[in-house]
């Protein structure tokens, strides 16, 4: 049996129609080895059995993958900067009676809808504008017909780690998308099967971001703190170069 | 019922190419008249939606998580495999081919194993297309890496992270599709039933999660891509929100459910460690390449570890047995996903288990360090031991992994022909949800495979054949089965809201999944199950007693939405248990402790089983009526699997 401690926890709850309040909760013989939303399920549950309506909060995979999960705890988006979701956040990062503060993600662009649940769909919206190459089924040719650089294909995936979950857009002290968006950008423009369509791609999605209220990139890089999987600022920059070739060529 | 696989003539190599030229097609301009709905946006599901679009079909596409690129196939970490032979080491369709059936404990269909492998190279082809950054070699070519159950290496892989990749590679196409305007998708909605009209698939009733407001849409068609049922367990690899409903739904309004009783467990997971445990982290099979299995050889050594007074490296090498190479030494720690989850088990219930619990087993890098240094290991596996190290709070560059097995994939679905249609006509059951393509035991590296297959290659071109050939009659959503189906859907709701008892969903849930994992896990017996087909009505009455559920309907309700599924389970764990009870051999995932060899291996009954178990609905308290798809093999000579 590993160590267990005490919370208290300061907790955003936001119904619908709500101005949203901080409602304290006691989290008591947490399990060091817990994760922070399995603390949350313990909470919930005796929240539930004395009528409480439990506190809601986006998740699936507790894997740190499908990017669904994320609050800022302690002012920290996922709770940490070390690289982790909130699910693989573990409780043995806490101190006994320490004070949570936990509050959905705040953006212009990401209203809340209950609680902890933010509506992030500004970012689907920006991916449907040209994330992706537009080939269709059956259009391909054999896969090793165009060989690739290592080192391309490894920038690209390190590009393509994004996991959508919308961290940088929280801790971007102006709301911008410019590191989600930027990373979707470098992976198309890293790789031939991108070149197509990169003119139009860089433009289309930087346009939709606009215009959904993110704001702009004025360089602070809390976004790459906040980053869960590390992606890299460099991914702006070329973002940038991408978005101003193409405004200087004519198509 | 009629369970006719459609399965096509003539020589197996053939059948898919004659079966793509014999279906009726529909006329590319009529084709905008049709209206199909997607339920699932995972890598079956936004595959076949978005392909469906390019083809000219109206797609409503349905998805509970906010965003489509959510799908539970993004954890796939591991690869996907395809018979490229790009490594030049002697693969071909025909060997995949082989190595599924063969893996599957021959309990699949040939037809369809054999089409899934053609199709496996047309997948890597249009992935790479998509620009999905495959891992490479410094020529620049595809890199390839060996699983579990082939002697060839197959897999390719996008580092730990291929089922991410190629989900967002089909979410990607899937929104090219809504731009087109194709697909219009709907986000935090979960399919909550399927609306049958004269024996026709021809809607379905949703819930918006956000609002709470049910609606009724109309289709001519209704594909289901929703995955698993693995959570019935409550603890599994699956994400939190897999649930089995939209299919246990379909099921009740008459689809055939098959081989309920097939789950693989995974033998390399995170051994559990508390009661507040909410889900099982998987750890990729890609890492038996270069990991060693292995548990003291004396109990007293075990205990020690077990009691924290030794570690593992201080155990000798004479000491240890790495009992998957001894028992299975051509295959070695590559043996396939049942037979090392089995052998664990053994190990653990011999008294040899090394962690706290006694559930868990030693994964050692530590001769693949020393041969090929820290930095080879870190360029293969960094990802997969950041996250070990993670979790656990120990170093595995240091000191050895310990994993133990736990439910991750089910082999059983919707029961579906050749063409994919479940026994209900227009309704179509594609990935995870159905049963097809891995009889009893499921390779590693073949669920991303068979998820594009369907969705990308297979479906798109027999779907055409019914469209084509059925007639639709025009109705709008006031007919009276969308009617009745919301109805019903909302007293349910309403009844769950209603309990006001004293007990969480997620406490009922414990139970039910503590009863499955010990009386229908690993190894079953007769005994067992039929004590859980006991447990499981009392369970599931406390439940419907007992539950409480706080909040409204028409609100976003998570532990409503949970309840909702969990009441699904607790129907569907019954049927799992006695189809499990009714297979009474061991083959593949299902193990039943009767059937063994003298060697304690499985023993599959051929004579008796070379069957698909599909069971037809009769009523809640009727017992479901059994129907035997018998399997025939032409191609591969049923033989008792060995891999040593």
């Amino acid at each position: 049996m590993s160590k267990q401690i005490n919370l208290k926890l300061k907790v955003w709850r936001q119904g619908k129609g709500e101005e949203g309040r901080f409602e304290t909760y006691e989290a008591n013989n947490i399990d060091c080895d817990a994760s922070f939303l399995e603390m949350l399920d313990v909470v919930n549950d005796e929240l539930t059995i004395k009528g409480v309506e439990p506190i809601a909060f986006e998740h699936d995979c507790r894997e740190g993958i499908c990017g669904c999960c994320g609050a800022l705890v302690g002012g920290k988006t996922h709770g940490s900067h070390d690289r982790t979701t909130l699910c693989q956040l573990h409780m043995r990062h806490f101190k006994d009676g320490e004070e949570l503060v936990i509050e959905p993600f705040r953006a212009d662009a990401f209203p809340v809808l209950k609680d902890l649940i933010v509506d992030r769909s500004g970012l689907d919206e920006i991916i449907t504008e040209g994330g992706y190459v537009a080939v269709k089924t059956g259009n391909a040719p054999e896969a090793s017909s165009t060989p690739i650089k290592k080192e391309f294909a490894e920038a690209a995936m390190d590009a393509a780690e994004c996991i959508g979950c919308g961290a940088c857009v929280a801790a971007c002290p102006n709301g911008s998308a410019m590191l989600f968006t930027s990373a979707k950008v470098s992976q198309y423009a890293l790789l031939p099967q991108g070149h197509p369509e990169r003119t139009k791609r860089v433009k289309a999605m930087v346009a939709k971001m606009d215009e959904l209220g993110f704001g702009n990139c004025s360089n602070e890089y809390e976004c790459a703190v906040a980053c869960p999987k590390g992606i890299d600022v460099k991914n702006i920059a070329r973002l940038n170069r991408e978005f101003i070739k193409a405004n200087l060529s004519k198509s | 019922m009629n369970l006719d696989a459609k399965i096509p003539d003539g020589p197996m190599a053939e059948k898919w190419t004659k079966h793509q030229f014999n279906v009726k097609l529909v006329n590319p301009a009529n084709r905008r008249k049709y209206n199909i709905i997607v339920v699932g946006s995972g890598l079956a599901g936004a595959s076949a939606a978005a392909t469906l679009s390019e083809q000219g079909y109206n797609v409503d596409c349905f998805t509970y998580s906010d965003s489509p690129r959510r799908a539970h196939s993004i954890a796939a970490q591991g690869g996907i495999n395809a018979a490229k032979n790009y490594p030049g080491d002697g693969d071909s369709i025909h060997r995949l081919f082989y190595d599924t059936v063969k893996g599957g404990d021959f309990r699949s269909r040939e037809a369809n194993v054999h089409r899934l492998a053609e199709c496996s190279n047309l997948i890597i082809d249009h992935c790479v297309a998509q620009g999905i950054p495959f891992a490479r070699e410094y020529g620049g070519y595809l890199a390839n890496r060996s699983f579990g159950g082939a002697q060839v290496s197959r897999t390719f892989y996008a580092r730990g992270q291929t089922g991410q990749q190629l989900l967002i590679g089909a979410y990607g196409a899937l929104c090219k599709e809504i731009k087109s305007g194709g697909v219009k998708m709907y986000t935090r909605c979960e399919v909550i039933d399927v609306v049958i009209i004269d024996g026709q698939a021809r809607g379905i009733i949703s819930r918006n999660l956000v609002t709470g407001e049910l609606t009724r849409h109309v289709a001519d068609a209704v594909v289901l891509a929703t995955g698993g049922y693995g959570n019935v367990f409550f603890l599994s690899t699956n994400a939190m929100n897999c649930n089995a409903t939209a299919a246990w739904r379909a099921y009740k309004k008459g689809a055939a459910f098959a081989n309920p009783c097939y789950t693989q467990i995974h033998p390399t997971c995170i051994p559990v460690h508390g009661e507040y445990q909410s889900k099982l982290t998987l750890m990729s099979e890609s890492l038996r390449n270069d990991g060693r299995i292995w548990v003291p050889k004396e109990k007293a050594v075990a205990e020690k570890i077990r009691k924290g007074e030794l570690s593992a490296n201080d155990v000798a090498e004479e000491d240890r047995d790495y009992y998957l190479e001894r028992k299975y030494p051509s295959f070695g720690n590559l043996a396939p996903r049942d037979i090392s989850s089995r052998s664990a088990k053994e190990a653990c219930d011999d008294g040899r288990g090394i962690s706290s619990t006694g559930l868990g087993v030693f994964l050692d890098f530590r001769d693949a360090i020393e041969r090929l240094g820290k930095d080879v290991i870190e360029a293969r596996y960094g990802n997969l031991f950041e996250m070990y190290n993670r979790i656990t709070d120990e170093d595995p560059y240091t000191t050895p992994m310990m994993i133990y097995p736990a439910v991750h994939y089910t082999m059983g679905g919707l029961w579906v022909d050749y063409n994919l249609m479940t026994s209900v006509p227009g309704l179509y059951a594609l990935g995870e949800c159905n049963f097809s393509d891995h009889g009893a035991n499921r390779l590693g590296a073949s669920a991303l495979m068979q998820g594009l297959a369907d969705g990308y290659f297979v479906l798109p071109n027999t779907i055409n054949d019914y469209l084509a050939s059925s007639k639709f009659e025009k109705f709008d959503t006031n007919h009276a089965a969308f009617v009745e189906a919301e109805t019903a859907a909302k007293d349910k709701l309403d009844k769950l809201l209603a309990i006001n008892g004293k007990r969480t969903v997620d406490d009922f849930h414990k139970e039910l999944g503590q009863v499955m994992w010990e009386k229908c896990g690993m190894a079953r017996n007769e005994q067992g199950l039929k004590e859980a087909l006991e447990k499981i009505p009392k369970i599931r009455e406390e439940f419907w007693k007992d539950l409480n559920v706080p909040g409204s309907a028409d609100d976003l309700n998570q532990a409503l939405e949970k309840a909702n599924r969990v009441a699904d389970f607790m129907e569907f764990a019954e049927l799992m248990v006695k189809d499990a009870l009714d297979r009474s051999e061991s083959c593949g995932g299902h193990f039943r402790e009767e059937s063994q060899t003298d060697e304690g291996e499985a023993q599959r009954i051929d004579e008796e089983f070379c069957y698909v178990a599909a069971w037809e609905f009769q009523g809640l308290d009727k017992e479901p009526v059994l129907h035997k798809e018998p399997l025939e093999f032409e191609e591969v000579k049923l033989t008792q699997r060995s891999y040593k």
